[in-house]
């Protein structure tokens, strides 16, 4: 570059001066490439507003046919298996068939998408969203009370809706602060075989409270959850003789789960998927490991 | 007389504030009236205090707003960066988002404070302090409006107490970087027609025959702002004694409103005011003629024409129409060129001066500088392509494009200038320690590299992710699970931060030491307007 014949513009400013180069080719090259490309593709897609609408576009482009187009082209590759996944009996399904497997894939994805946010995307759930993994259900484990639970959910507003509420003991006043004392150190011996105060989840309790508690718990709560504690399917109601508690086991949150009971909502899934990805769903987490 | 006006209007105005205070609706909106009361109040005791003062008639430039403006823009830095440093870690371990922070310091309420804090306290008290001593200079005249630019800077800084405030209470109308609600955005206003007025009138007292294309570039950012913060704030307050208010435009056409605001807030706030620092601090600094006049009238007048329609790019595959999201993304593309215009000038004019590039550690900050404003200006017509853009938006690639561009171009650019500043406006000898700025500028150029290098690894990989799909279609991951996918590359990130925030504090302990130990510059009497 020969900088030295250029001459300035003869203005200064601060003492700053200005040459006088030209602009440089290839940035013009490049720059007029840029427009050139720009008005082509204006032609070839919608681009220009008019009074009503815009211009199309030669090509006939659209973002929406772009999805509409994608989705279309795998419900086609699908839509036999998936018609046959919509209309089986997933009761009796045959385990391994093409469209077991299909409807395992696709529940995956859905749960993915759908489910995992409470979840979790490994099934294992939460503080207060059950744990998909072991054999513990709250409404049952079959297959088709697995899909029944994904389809209407549980204490939503549809009618269908698996429902049941339990009491708020301390909050209503149903027992006293004694009572609930008591009967907290019974719902917490329960998951205690050996007696000795603590607990399967390493929750402490006075041993003596309990044993007081146990008329309490016979004449408030066993109507729920079983004379023994095991729990009762048929009302969700969570068995309190195993390790497996969904809030925790541990005294402040038994306590806390007695005063102000709980109310664990699920979404009516089927009033937003089809019946084949509800299927899907239920066949996804029975092969989980506890399904029944 | 003036003054006894003044008086009154003030006197008014605590009166007012403090009704405000006593009869709001929220706590937030009480706590800002308080403010505004309490600044009213302190202005009045000053005018009190000074009224009747024979004051010499000033002469010479206007040096101690820009003074200030300094201080202001290394303090805020400090504190921007480290808000960013502090989120980028809560990002990584969200059990930094600690219980007694809820409501208040979560990260949702921190990261538009950081944002705000970066762009306008930061950047905005750059342009500012920069743009008053850039036109008074190339201009040779003093300020316009007598006090007009002290009212400018603290106008200013109030409007940037008031939103910071505001976030942490939980005061936004959830529009981004326009988060202030309607009182604090009609405050701006005032405060942004004062600073039009005195650069605008500086410009025309001027005694040079032309206008400097620095000052082109400043003008253009002071009067496209105005525009952009009015139409995009256009909301109807719930109460006057409130803090919320309610969007005059809804759905698509808010969105296209506030990306059309959003887009060209880093248009022309971040691009054309600080070409307009780059114009005069490059040259200055490099004691070299600019490259090209032509080029610098060519691509001022594209980069203006054409950035205002590039806004529809932030909303490709939404409710935007297709026809506003092409033309969104084609101007976008024919936007590069006129950006690297910028670049070719700033670059070329060190043409003849590439030595200084291994003796002065300040043009190596200004020169990183105009190569980061390069890298991004080619890195936003590319994401602006719409295949491109359906991998990248919603994904950590764009949080590494913006901030390659605000730490590598508006961050290095700023600090060139703090430092050919600092020397000058205390009338120094030269900087305290030319050391210290080298371990800044590397300390920075590291933190930069590990920042967007992280964020275009895991952009990439949670874009690419969040699209996989099976031979059958189905989704392949979960969003959780890109989540924990990211972590590692959070983790970088946040120590790039942590680089880019030292080499901040150790320029400040620099400029300190600068105005504290640096030899007073012998034969300079003061700055005076060349006559």
């Amino acid at each position: 570059m020969s900088k030295k014949d250029v001459e300035t513009t003869g203005h200064s400013w601060d003492g700053i001066e200005e040459l006088n180069n030209p602009l440089p080719r290839w940035w013009l090259i490049i720059w007029y490439i840029c427009i050139v490309w720009g008005i082509a593709y204006t032609i070839a897609m919608p681009a220009w507003p008019l009074v009503k609408g815009a211009t199309a576009g030669v090509l006939g482009w659209s973002t929406r046919a772009q999805v509409a187009d994608k989705i279309a082209s795998f419900e086609e590759m699908n839509a036999a298996v998936n018609a046959e996944l919509a209309a089986a009996d997933i009761t009796t399904i045959e385990v391994g068939s093409d469209v077991h497997n299909y409807g395992v894939n696709m529940g995956a994805a859905v749960f993915r998408a759908n489910c995992s946010q409470c979840h979790g995307s490994g099934a294992a759930g939460n503080v207060g969203y059950p744990n998909l993994l072991d054999n513990d259900w709250l409404w049952g484990g079959t297959i088709d009370e697995v899909a029944y639970t994904v389809q209407h959910g549980v204490r939503n507003e549809t009618d269908e809706a698996r429902y049941s509420e339990m009491p708020k003991f301390g909050a209503d006043e149903l027992l006293t602060e004694e009572e609930i004392d008591q009967v907290v150190a019974f719902a917490m011996s329960l998951s205690d075989p050996e007696g000795d105060g603590t607990n399967l989840v390493g929750g402490t309790y006075d041993v003596d409270l309990a044993s007081a508690g146990a008329e309490v718990f016979e004449i408030n709560c066993s109507s729920c959850h079983g004379e023994d504690g095991t729990g009762d399917i048929y009302q969700g109601a969570p068995n309190l003789t195993d390790a497996i508690w969904l809030y925790g086991g541990d005294h402040d949150t038994v306590y806390e789960t007695v005063y102000y009971a709980r109310f664990g909502v699920m979404p009516a899934w089927g009033q937003r998927l089809s019946q084949a990805e509800v299927n899907a769903a239920a066949l996804y987490v029975h092969q989980l490991g506890g399904g029944q | 007389m003036w003054n006894y006006i003044k008086l009154a209007v003030l006197g008014i105005a605590v009166i007012l504030f403090g009704l405000a205070a006593n009869y709001g609706r929220d706590f937030a909106y009480q706590v800002h009236a308080l403010i505004f009361m309490a600044a009213a109040a302190i202005t009045f005791i000053y005018t009190l205090r000074t009224t009747g003062d024979v004051k010499p008639a000033p002469t010479g430039y206007l040096d101690g707003v820009v003074r200030a403006g300094v201080i202001a823009t290394a303090g805020w830095g400090v504190v921007g960066f480290l808000a960013g440093t502090f989120i980028a870690f809560q990002l990584a371990f969200p059990q930094l988002n600690f219980e007694f922070l809820q409501g208040h310091g979560n990260f949702g309420r921190l990261r538009p404070l950081h944002t705000s804090a970066v762009i306008f306290a930061f950047g905005g008290n750059a342009l500012i302090a920069s743009s008053f001593y850039v036109v008074q200079r190339t201009s040779a005249a003093r300020l316009w409006g007598g006090n007009l630019g002290w009212f400018v800077f603290w106008g200013y800084n109030l409007f940037i107490v008031l939103a910071a405030t505001g976030y942490l209470m939980g005061v936004t109308q959830s529009k981004e970087y326009a988060e202030p609600e309607w009182y604090i955005d009609l405050w701006l206003t005032i405060v942004w027609v004062a600073y039009l007025l005195a650069f605008m009138g500086t410009i025309f007292k001027r005694k040079e025959k032309h206008i400097y294309v620095a000052n082109w570039f400043y003008l253009s950012f002071i009067i496209t702002i105005a525009m952009l913060h009015i139409v995009n704030n256009l909301a109807i307050p719930i109460s006057i004694l409130g803090s919320r208010s309610v969007m005059v435009m809804s759905g698509v056409q808010d969105a296209m409103t506030q990306w059309w605001y959003g887009h060209n807030a880093v248009g022309f706030f971040l691009t054309a005011g600080f070409l307009g620092m780059m114009y005069y601090f490059v040259p200055k600094q490099a004691e070299r003629p600019v490259f090209s006049y032509k080029l610098s009238i060519i691509h001022f007048w594209a980069l203006i024409f054409i950035y205002i329609w590039a806004g529809p790019h932030h909303l490709h595959y939404t409710a935007l129409p297709d026809w506003a999201s092409t033309l969104g993304m084609v101007f976008s593309v024919i936007l590069w060129m006129p950006s690297w215009g910028g670049m070719i000038n700033g670059l070329m004019t060190l043409s003849g001066a590439w030595d200084k590039l291994r003796t002065d550690p300040v043009i190596r900050m200004m020169v990183i500088s105009v190569g980061f404003y390069g890298m991004s200006t080619f890195e936003g017509p590319m994401m602006s392509i719409r295949a491109v853009n359906s991998l990248s938006h919603y994904t950590d690639w764009t949080i590494g494009h913006v901030h390659s561009g605000a730490l590598g171009w508006n961050g290095m650019i700023t600090f060139g200038a703090l430092y050919f500043l600092v020397p000058r406006l205390w009338n120094r000898e030269r900087l305290y320690s030319l050391g210290l700025v080298s371990w800044h500028f590397w300390l920075a150029t590291i933190g930069i590299v590990l920042y967007a290098a992280s964020m275009w690894v895991t952009g990439i990989m949670e874009g690419l992710m969040w699209r996989e799909v099976d031979s059958q279609g189905f989704l392949v991951n979960a969003f959780a699970d890109t989540v924990s996918a990211k972590h590692p590359m959070y983790v970088v990130r946040a120590l790039g931060g942590v680089l880019y925030l030292t080499g901040a504090i150790i320029m400040c302990y620099n400029l300190v030491m600068t105005v504290r130990r640096s030899p007073v510059k012998a034969d300079e009497a003061a700055a005076v307007p060349a006559e």
